[in-house]
């Protein structure tokens, strides 16, 4: 009896140890985050206002603002998710409606897990390799947006797949079943259905894509140019680069340290802006169903 | 009361694979009537059903065999075109499986598939299949709602309103009943009852009070094989072979 009272307790407190350690990794998540943001919030505040979000740089970037980094962001950003979204959801119905299981489908798997683990400065050489001068786009918004695009496309096909696949057969075989064709049934039922879970890729996509500096500082980003883009021919700034510059190239690192933080607070805000864009959209996808 | 030959099914064979569902089965399916296929699980009765619409096809590793001939037409010619034959051979399933679409959306889909635009066609069309599926009644006040909102039961009488809803010649039910519950059994039996006037019916059931009540002809199932095929009545009070015998007593199966 006695044994196995303390047997118990042994039990018990090994699940609360375990319990407790998973609550702690839990934690661990939150507290960085807010760690980061405590951070840029306490280093940058100082450098957020209204010239600083409407102005280009001035005095050798020193002051002034971040207009054009802003605007040259939102433009890669949108642009990399116009060039993979569409490409990215089409290889993933190829793959997971389409395809069948063979030797063809399992190489090109191979392929897009491969491409997942580039690094992001490889993606920036074959950008500048392939599109800035095989290809003449020069550096560009163009140029940057394709290599953006090209690096989000595994997280686009793994994220859009996944939402295909939870989507339950007893869907297609009841469209089939009416005498639906293939084609309709993905469109008209499938498509809709995995719709939310898609757009969680595309936001993951586009959050990456927008804090990327590697893929664009050979294709699209300038260190200092004062005007906005006119045409997707343009090159441009961009905020992680401009902060990349700002702290390692800029000629008064130290006395700019405001501004980096500053810029990265941007950033940060702006990629949680995106996010909740689509977060909200998603929500209202989920609700009309 | 006679009935015209609908499906006359010959020879057929299935493989999945390296192993053979169904051996050699050969059976005649009468138009207007209810044909149910009984037989313990495993036994090939949900794989020759899903031959009838070919919705086996979704299956990549299937070989099939032998003739099934509606309206002396081979289905399994590869000329033949599914999405036809499946306009033609309608199927309600096992599971309720409406779409996360609403009531009106859901019956009016095979509709819009088959490229019919006629607005006032669709919604009088959408209303007849309600009312003939025996729900319209407790879902003409919200029929732009979410039709996953509706119970098990509902659920499945929309299903079959769907089904009805393209005009099919043969309605194929695999276990309609099957998740649902005895209330909901019973109306969906009253309603196999009433739609056999217009549709030629197959079902195949678990149960065999099921097949007994609902039923005009059965046809029992082992391992792959068409063991007895009759009038159900004769099936159930006076079965030719001791194997059948002992399934619809309960002695095995």
């Amino acid at each position: 009896m006695n044994t196995s009272s303390s047997l118990l307790r042994r039990r018990k407190l090994t699940q609360v140890a375990i319990f407790g350690f998973f609550r702690l990794s839990a934690a661990i998540n939150g507290i960085a985050l807010l760690v980061v943001v405590y951070f840029l919030v306490a280093k940058g505040w100082r450098a957020i206002n209204w010239t600083f979000l409407t102005q280009p740089p001035k005095e050798a970037m020193t002051e002034g603002g971040i207009l054009p980094c802003i605007v040259g962001t939102l433009c890669l950003s949108l642009g990399a998710i116009l060039v993979a979204l569409p490409i990215g959801v089409a290889s993933a119905i190829y793959l997971n409606e389409y395809a069948s299981p063979g030797r063809l489908l399992r190489a090109i798997r191979v392929g897009i897990n491969n491409l997942a683990g580039v690094p992001s400065v490889v993606f920036g050489l074959f950008g500048l390799a392939f599109f800035v001068v095989w290809l003449k786009m020069g550096v560009s918004i163009l140029a940057g947006s394709l290599t953006l695009g090209v690096l989000t496309l595994p997280v686009i096909i793994g994220s859009s797949e996944e939402a295909l696949r939870s989507v339950p057969d007893t869907y297609r075989e009841a469209s089939l079943g009416l005498g639906a064709t293939k084609w309709q049934t993905i469109y008209r039922v499938v498509l809709p259905a995995a719709l939310p879970g898609i757009l969680t890729g595309a936001i993951l996509g586009i959050s990456r894509a927008a804090g990327e500096t590697a893929p664009i500082m050979f294709t699209a980003a300038v260190f200092y140019t004062p005007s906005l883009p006119t045409s997707i021919f343009d090159e441009i700034m961009a905020l992680p680069y401009h902060i990349y510059v700002l702290a390692t190239a800029g000629t008064e690192i130290e006395a700019t340290r405001h501004l980096q933080y500053g810029t990265a607070l941007v950033l940060i805000v702006l990629v949680l802006g995106l996010n909740l864009i689509a977060i909200i959209y998603r929500a209202r996808l989920q609700r009309r169903m | 009361m006679e009935h015209s030959l609908k499906i006359k099914i010959k020879n057929l064979d299935f493989y999945y694979g390296d192993f053979k569902a169904l051996h050699d089965i050969s059976m005649d399916i009468y138009a207007n009537q209810v044909t149910a296929f009984i037989g313990p699980s495993g036994c090939g009765k949900s794989t020759l059903l899903r031959c009838l619409n070919r919705m086996n096809d979704l299956i990549p590793i299937i070989r099939v065999e032998g003739q099934i001939l509606p309206d002396d037409q081979n289905i399994n010619d590869p000329n033949v075109d599914v999405v036809t034959l499946r306009h033609n051979v309608g199927m309600v399933f096992q599971k309720p499986n409406p779409f996360p679409k609403s009531i009106f959306e859901n019956v009016a889909y095979g509709l819009r598939v088959n490229g019919i635009k006629d607005k006032a066609y669709i919604a009088n069309q959408v209303e007849k299949s309600l009312i003939q599926a025996a729900i319209w009644d407790e879902v003409k006040d919200r029929i732009h709602d979410s039709a996953l909102g509706l119970s098990g039961g509902q659920q499945q009488r929309l299903c079959i309103a769907r089904a009805l809803a393209i005009e099919p010649e043969v309605v194929l039910m695999d276990e309609p009943a099957s998740a649902l519950d005895p209330i909901a059994t019973q109306k969906i039996e009253e309603l196999i009852h009433q739609l056999k006037k217009s549709y030629t019916i197959i079902i195949v059931t678990h149960n065999m009070q099921q097949a007994a009540r609902v039923s005009d002809i059965t046809a029992f199932f082992y391992l792959g094989k068409l063991i007895e095929v009759d009038d159900t009545k004769t099936l159930f009070t006076k079965p030719k072979l001791q194997q059948t015998e002992d399934y619809i007593t309960g002695r095995f199966g």
